[in-house]
């Protein structure tokens, strides 16, 4: 325990020296600035919103839309803070020289990569909570609007950003830095492609493009953990403003059900198993 | 029971052999000198022998536990040919780092005594990354020292350092061989290798061709005379030269010097590697 405690620090001591918190510093607080004028604006112009309100609760689709584009915004930022925290971990950090004096240690390359992830995780899943929670209070005290869910929406979401630095710790046994940087971006980017796909899917009625959204969540569950954290904060939403928000990009068409939890655990758990046993067999 | 015991150690990197069936022993208190060319294995070796890389087949042993294994990684300290130490830390975090992983308990005194052992004992409080190559490569000797290990494997530890920094770490190799401290060296200076090692061995091509001490594997390179009747040169060795002498004076010659040569280290390591 003392030894992933001394390397998660240890790891967290190098990523503050590399400068990845201050840019995630500065485009949270650029993030969180235009999210409060936008929910301050569009909110203030809520009479001006389409459909116009009668038919439909604009309240809730204004403030059901702009939260979801602040939970993809999360998603985001907490993504790119994981996979520079992890994106190296092995084969970035051994081309480097760092690795070989920590692995020949009697601590075993198994500690070595749970510090690691425990260290992203540390820092990733108190940021995300801190920036979901932000753009909530933004949300309800310019719009005065609250998503049916709060708590699980946002634990979805870090959940999702664990998965993700697990996936950039794996491709760090296998890939240089920067090739592991690429590949864990695009497996986001297809993971939220899919998404929308599945949204549009939705919207037009097709049962193919829907299917394929959720074989693909499922393949990358970061992705089903945020959309079903999108379908929670209208969960008890209905009627025409349920079809308006399906419509839309953040609609949270994919509803995870009761094993979305389980099974991605067990994915976390199998990413992490796979880069320990990757890692055990590989020449340093 | 020797420090390192490899047998029959074979690695191949695809289908490129590394080594092809390497025995070596490393002694207790033993100065083990590992010399050969670019590509020889001299590397491969030490990764084996600290768990970073696994052999295809044969044994490595430190300490009698199979290398790799916890209890021999806790029995060495190493240094990597290239490594690196994080900028931010000072010395003194650097070792206390390695310390909490080594498990030492050694505290601020064994720290103290590293960077004294080393020559860094001024430098307690500066960043890795405001120290020269060679300081930062004195700081790893002294970091794969912390908590004084039974053996040290050290790949190229003086590459970096100027004559005197070499010098520094001769006489701490010297301390290190009278506590009782075994030291694989691998090194392309052969005139330290010389200097300090007990025994060496030659690699090349990922197999051992010659090996054993230093003063043994030198051979009689000849005998030069020099008389009043101009310079004799002759093969053999010291009997040969006491012979050749007598027989010169016997014939009334004036003998103004005797030099019997012997092969180098370097030209012992010349014949074997084939250059």
């Amino acid at each position: 325990m003392n030894a992933v405690v001394v390397i998660a620090g240890y790891g967290l001591r190098e990523a503050l020296r590399r400068r990845v918190f201050a840019v995630v510093v500065v485009l949270t607080i650029g993030f969180l600035f235009l999210y409060w004028l936008g929910t301050h604006y569009l909110f203030d112009h809520l009479g001006e919103v389409t459909p116009p309100p009668g038919e439909i609760d604009s309240r809730t689709l204004v403030g059901a839309t702009v939260l979801g584009l602040g939970m993809f915004a999360t998603l985001f930022l907490g993504v790119v803070l994981a996979i520079f925290l992890t994106l190296g971990v092995v084969r970035g950090d051994a081309e480097s020289g760092l690795l070989q004096p920590l692995v020949v240690r009697p601590v075993g390359r198994g500690t070595v990569l749970v510090a690691r992830l425990a260290g992203a995780a540390s820092v990733c899943v108190p940021y995300v909570v801190l920036v979901y929670g932000a753009a909530v209070v933004i949300t309800r005290v310019n719009g005065d609007w609250t998503p049916d869910r709060i708590v699980t929406p946002g634990l979805e979401l870090t959940f999702g950003v664990v998965i993700v630095a697990a996936l950039s710790l794996l491709g760090s046994v296998f890939l240089t830095t920067t090739a592991n940087g690429i590949a864990v971006f695009m497996l986001f980017g297809a993971g939220l492609v899919a998404g929308l796909l599945g949204q549009i899917g939705d919207a037009l009625n097709s049962h193919t493009l829907e299917r394929i959204a959720t074989v693909t969540a499922w393949v990358v569950p970061f992705e089903a953990l945020y959309q079903d954290a999108l379908h929670g904060i209208t969960v008890n939403t209905s009627g025409f403003t349920r079809v308006a928000l399906s419509l839309g990009p953040f609609g949270g068409a994919h509803v995870g059900g009761p094993y979305l939890g389980l099974w991605a655990a067990a994915y976390l758990a199998l990413a992490v198993g796979l880069a320990i046993l990757a890692f055990t067999k590989t020449d340093l | 029971m020797p420090a390192l015991r490899v047998r029959a150690l074979e690695k191949r990197y695809g289908r490129t052999p590394a080594l092809a069936g390497v025995d070596v022993d490393v002694g207790e208190g033993e100065l083990f000198g590992l010399l050969g060319p670019n590509g020889a294995g001299k590397s491969t070796l030490v990764k084996i022998a600290c768990g970073l890389v696994r052999p295809t087949r044969g044994s490595a042993e430190i300490c009698g536990a199979r290398a790799g294994s916890p209890p021999a990684r806790r029995s060495l300290g190493y240094l990597a040919e290239l490594f690196r130490f994080p900028g931010w830390a000072s010395a003194d975090e650097v070792l206390e780092l390695h310390q909490r992983l080594a498990g030492s308990s050694g505290g601020t005194a064994e720290r103290a005594e590293l960077l004294e052992l080393v020559g860094l004992a001024y430098a307690r409080d500066v960043r890795v990354e405001a120290m020269s190559k060679g300081m930062q490569q004195r700081l790893g000797i002294a970091q794969a020292l912390v908590g004084f290990p039974p053996l040290l494997l050290l790949d190229e530890p003086t590459s970096a350092l100027d004559p005197a920094g070499r010098r520094t770490v001769r006489t701490l190799l010297e301390e290190l061989r009278g506590r009782g401290i075994s030291v694989l060296l691998n090194s392309h200076l052969l005139s330290e290798v010389e200097l300090v090692c007990d025994r060496v061995a030659i690699l090349r091509d990922g197999r051992v061709v010659a090996a054993g001490v230093p003063d043994e594997l030198a051979r009689p390179r000849g005998v030069e005379i020099e008389t009043d009747d101009g310079v004799v040169r002759l093969d053999g060795g010291r009997e040969e030269a006491a012979r050749a002498v007598a027989e010169l004076v016997a014939a009334g010659r004036k003998v103004y010097r005797v030099d019997v040569r012997r092969s180098t280290l370097e030209e012992v390591y010349l014949d074997a590697v084939g250059e």
